[in-house]
């Protein structure tokens, strides 16, 4: 390794060294709350040396492949990496109360450690620029997701690790027969080499993707991804898991595994396949998975009586959203000035969707706390018992639902955009469609809050670090969507490092 | 391009509401909230005096622009921040402020959940305003959208009778008709030549607006369709017969102050809406311009006015009778619209003037009659009519003043409503004189309606009964000084508008010439 590499991994260095400074913490004290204060400090490391390669304050920024073309400290996997950060800041708050309660107590040290290590490993994962780094770091994610899933040793919790655990076994397994495809037929793992080897092989008539070695290979890939994405119909285990886990890691699960998935499933598609014609294909393949994956997770989400399971398939529709982003390539653009649309309105879309869900699922963190009960009619007459945390969740969930002014509706109106300009009008058609399906179980929700009367009338209000970190996700929501270009800006710059992406 | 003056406007009642929602805590918090939440609905009526006022009529166009190229930097979908006042948007302003004020004062015996109560009636004052100044379609759209929000609540939490059944047909109805406008805006923004969201065209800052660019375009959609998702959507918020029927049940449970706002500008922006856009933008449009369905656009006022009118006439309950009346009154409007079918520019003008001018006064008229309901409903504790008679002698002045509302409905010489009516027929009437014969009989019902309510409520002997108890009546109080402050300050405009026309008419035509090319 040079000095260049150290620098290039830098970030990633940081967050595996405060894991294991995390855990020795824990040896050395019993309380929590310094664990989670070293956690939530010792973050402004990997943030600076992110900003660092962002920015090149201490020397140029380092945008060439390092570790022998693996790894890439692009603007792309950058601006992730922010997200992946402001989301572990928040998981530690939102977790500091629950590390510290009597059941969790003897773990927390390495309930945080564990996410530290899984955010590791989803940091590189964005990063990664070749199919085996990519593989590792995949599975450096998921690991420590099973352990946290069953860390309370209930019942449930056993059963979502062992579900999460089975199914990312399988998913696994695809993608590395996917990958074994496209390693048979071009020879090589790197994703760039992969794109010219593409280029010059011969390519069948009449066939998707050219070659049916290629075809299986994106389908499995897609597949592997799709259970990390949530996607329809790889998303059996999403309502099971967000139940049976705690709910800061459900909150961490929906929004970072999300973003990282999606990172690197652009990654792989623009730089491997990032072929005009290819680009067609797969942006048909997504255009089907986006409007299935809407439709059955906010059919399904219609007919939920408990809160973190409608959640769960409210974030399986929100990837049906963004995948209409996905499936919106440049290739199939109307106008040529609107090349980067699709890729730039995911981005927008998952960094407003991270802070809309944050603010979300710390609300319901914090209710739930309190009142012990998760189903839909213990959120009954919330107004009166806690204004500031009912606040929070109406507006989150009016994010969701995508009323104007929130970021919400912005980063829908900016994908359906892209969409129309993709020439994917049916899509768009569905997707309006399934706004006003998903209106009906989001505002159910509002009812219960606003007008139905609570059983327990006794008011109570939250702890002090789950409602910075509510208050916080709320607000970037709420500036991202009143400001949509502060966020669009970022994303604009995120493109221009990966050169395929506004080429076309 | 930065003015900051329409900026402040729009957004002062919002910044004021969500503060003292978050700040006022404490003993005396209530009393704070009130005086707090009214003093910035007077500021703001101030600062809409000063934006009309300001306005420079002979240099007329767009004023006071403030202008943020870059909010939606997408090629996909390129947003503005754009807003900005001319003549036809500036007089909506000032009613927006005068209705604001008369409604933040009209609340100030609201003791249910206060702080949140002034919240969003502030919060729904930024989005009226932010309708009338926006010039980007986007913000026109969010500003449209968001006023559901604040309504909603408004009328569920405070409302009486059956609020939350009421709420959710007013936020439905609504929504289903932004739906058909969001994809509107977005069949106009792909259009080969357009892709721009800009309403209007700006020479000095090079904005070419939907207008000019929409001319002779070969839309991807056809014009007929986009024409009739807008109309949709300005139909049911006007509202137009056949989707009205979510408006008396709304005003019949929203508060009082909720109506005023309700009928005296909420209705505005879908008046202002068929101005701006189905009017502006579809002139020119290939393959179908709006003076193909002027007739049609006729006949459904006709049938607003007079459906409007005749149930109005069987109505029993004060504020329904009122409701139904808006949606006579807002057919007029229609009518005046249609006047664009004309050949002559001298009567078209005239009609879509008087459409305009139909508007202002309408809020300030039935704004005004709202508010003597609610004082009336205050002290008898029923908008029953039958149950009510012989209130004069109580309450004269709340009798008075409701006489001043009636008046200006049925359009009385020398108050505001007149004007409107006369220069809408003046316009329709030589190009469809059927349609205007048949509205003509509106002013007829109107005067029944009036007449006879104001007959069995305020004057006549009081039902034996089954009516108000002796005790209710005989502690009856007429208004004081705290109602008087509102309902003066919607009287007033009613009589200088009838009495000077030209203040708001001449407004009105310049924005209405620029409009009409």
């Amino acid at each position: 390794m040079t000095a260049q590499d150290f620098w290039v991994l830098s970030p990633e260095i940081a967050m595996a060294l405060l894991a294991l400074v995390v855990i020795s913490v824990d040896l050395v004290t019993r309380s929590m709350a310094k664990v989670s204060t070293v956690a939530f400090v010792g973050l402004v490391v990997p943030l600076i040396l992110t900003l660092n390669l962002w920015n090149g304050w201490f020397g140029d920024p380092a945008t060439g492949p390092a570790l022998f073309d693996t790894f890439e400290a692009d603007r792309f996997s950058l601006f992730f990496k922010f997200i992946l950060l402001t989301v572990m800041a928040g998981t530690i708050l939102a977790s500091a109360k629950y590390i510290a309660s009597d059941r969790m107590k003897d773990y927390g040290g390495e309930f945080v450690s564990l996410v530290l290590l899984s955010v590791t490993g989803m940091m590189i994962l964005v990063s990664a620029t070749e199919l085996i780094t990519i593989y590792v770091a995949l599975e450096l994610t998921a690991l420590p997701v099973v352990a946290l899933a069953a860390i309370h040793r209930s019942k449930q919790g056993v059963e979502a690790g062992t579900k999460f655990f089975v199914l990312s076994a399988i998913s696994s397994a695809l993608l590395l027969y996917g990958f074994a495809y496209i390693y048979g037929y071009t020879g090589s793992t790197n994703l760039h080499l992969i794109m010219e080897r593409l280029a010059v092989l011969p390519t069948e008539p009449g066939v998707p993707f050219g070659s049916y070695a290629v075809l299986l290979s994106v389908i499995m890939i897609v597949a592997g991804f799709g259970f990390k994405m949530a996607v329809v119909p790889w998303q059996m285990w999403v309502p099971d898991v967000y139940q049976g886990a705690p709910t800061p890691v459900a909150a961490f699960l929906s929004v970072a595994s999300k973003a990282a998935a999606f990172a690197v499933i652009m990654r792989i598609m623009y730089v491997a396949f990032g072929d005009a014609n290819l680009m067609q294909d797969w942006s048909g393949l997504f255009a089907i998975l986006a409007a299935v994956t809407m439709t059955l997770g906010n059919t399904l989400a219609l007919s939920q009586s408990n809160i973190k399971r409608l959640l769960g398939y409210s974030t399986i529709a929100q990837a049906g959203y963004i995948l209409v982003g996905l499936a919106s390539v440049p290739a199939n653009q109307v106008g040529a000035t609107s090349a980067g649309a699709g890729p730039q309105s995911v981005l927008y879309y998952l960094a407003g969707y991270a802070f809309t869900n944050l603010a979300v699922f710390f609300a319901v963190i914090a209710i739930t706390s309190r009142t012990n009960d998760d189903s839909i009619a213990g959120l009954n007459g919330l107004l009166k018992r806690s204004p500031l945390l009912a606040g929070l969740l109406v507006f989150g969930l009016l994010s969701l639902l995508g009323m104007p002014p929130t970021v919400g509706f912005m980063t829908k109106v900016v994908v359906f955009g892209a969409a129309l300009n993709a020439n994917l009008t049916w899509l768009v058609v569905i997707g309006v469609m399934n706004t006003v399906i998903a209106a009906y179980y989001y505002l159910r929700v509002i009812r219960a809050i606003v007008f139905e009367d609570a059983v327990d009338e006794s008011q109570f209000s939250a702890d002090k670090p789950i409602l910075v970190a509510a208050g916080f996700a709320a607000i970037g929501a709420g500036v991202f969507g009143l400001a949509p270009f502060l966020m669009l800006d970022l994303a604009e710059k995120a493109l221009s490092i990966v050169p395929a992406m506004i080429t076309g | 391009m930065f003015d900051g003056l329409l900026t402040i406007t729009v957004f002062l009642p919002a910044a004021v509401g969500l503060l003292v929602a978050i700040f006022a805590r404490g003993k005396n918090s209530d009393q704070q909230i009130r005086w707090i939440s009214i003093g910035a609905t007077v500021v703001t009526f101030v600062l809409t005096v000063m934006v009309f006022v300001g306005y420079d009529q002979d240099l007329a166009g767009v004023q006071m622009v403030d202008y943020l190229e870059r909010w939606i930097p997408i090629d996909a979908l390129r947003s503005s921040y754009l807003i900005g006042v001319d003549g036809l948007s500036a007089p909506l302003v000032l009613l927006t402020g005068i209705l604001g004020m008369a409604a933040a004062l009209g609340s100030w015996r609201i003791k249910k959940r206060l702080r949140e109560y002034f919240m969003w009636l502030l919060l729904l004052q930024t989005s009226v305003l932010g309708v009338f100044v926006s010039l980007d379609l986007m913000l026109f759209f969010i500003f449209f959208e968001f006023e559901l929000i604040p309504m909603f609540m408004l009328i569920a939490i405070w409302g009486s009778g059956r609020p939350r059944y009421s709420a959710m047909k007013f936020v439905l109805f609504t929504l289903a008709g932004g739906a058909f406008m969001l994809v509107g805006i977005l069949a106009i923004y792909v259009t080969p030549g357009v892709n721009t969201l800009a309403m209007v065209s700006i020479p000095e800052l090079g904005i070419v607006g939907i207008p000019e660019l929409i001319a002779g375009a070969d839309l991807v959609v056809p014009a007929a369709l986009i024409f009739t998702f807008f109309f949709i959507a300005f139909a049911v918020k006007l509202p137009l017969w056949p989707v009205h029927s979510w408006l008396p049940d709304a005003h019949t449970d929203a508060p009082t102050a909720v109506s005023v706002m309700l009928a005296g500008v909420l209705l505005k922006m879908a008046g202002y809406g068929l101005l701006r856009i189905s009017l502006g933008f579809f002139q020119e449009t290939k393959g179908f311009t709006i003076h193909d369905v002027a007739g049609y656009m006729a006949v459904v006022a006709a049938v607003s006015v007079i459906y409007g009118g005749i149930i109005t006439i069987r109505q029993t309950d004060m504020k329904r009778l009122i409701a139904y009346s808006s949606i006579s009154h807002m057919g007029f409007v229609m009518l005046g619209v249609a006047a664009v079918g004309s050949s002559a520019v001298e009567t078209s003008t005239a009609g879509l003037n008087g459409a305009a001018l139909q508007m202002f006064t309408h809020g300030t008229i039935t704004g005004l009659a709202f508010l003597m309901v609610g004082l009336s409903y205050d002290r008898t504790h029923t908008r029953h009519i039958p149950h009510l008679g012989g209130l004069w002698k109580k309450m004269p002045l709340i009798a008075i003043f409701f006489l001043i509302a009636g008046f200006g409905s049925l359009g009385l010489p020398a108050l505001s409503g007149f004007v409107a009516e006369i220069m809408i027929f003046l316009g329709t009437f030589s190009v469809w004189p059927w349609a205007t014969g048949v509205s003509a009989f509106g002013v007829v019902l109107a005067a029944g309606y009036t007449l006879w309510m104001v007959q069995r409520v305020f004057f006549g002997a009081r039902p034996t009964s089954p009516g108000i108890s002796d005790e209710v009546y005989d502690n009856l109080t007429d208004a004081n000084w705290v109602d008087m402050v509102p309902v003066i300050a919607l009287a007033a405009p009613i009589f200088i508008v009838g009495i000077w026309p030209s203040v708001i008419t001449d407004m009105f035509d310049i924005g209405i010439q620029a409009v009409v090319r």
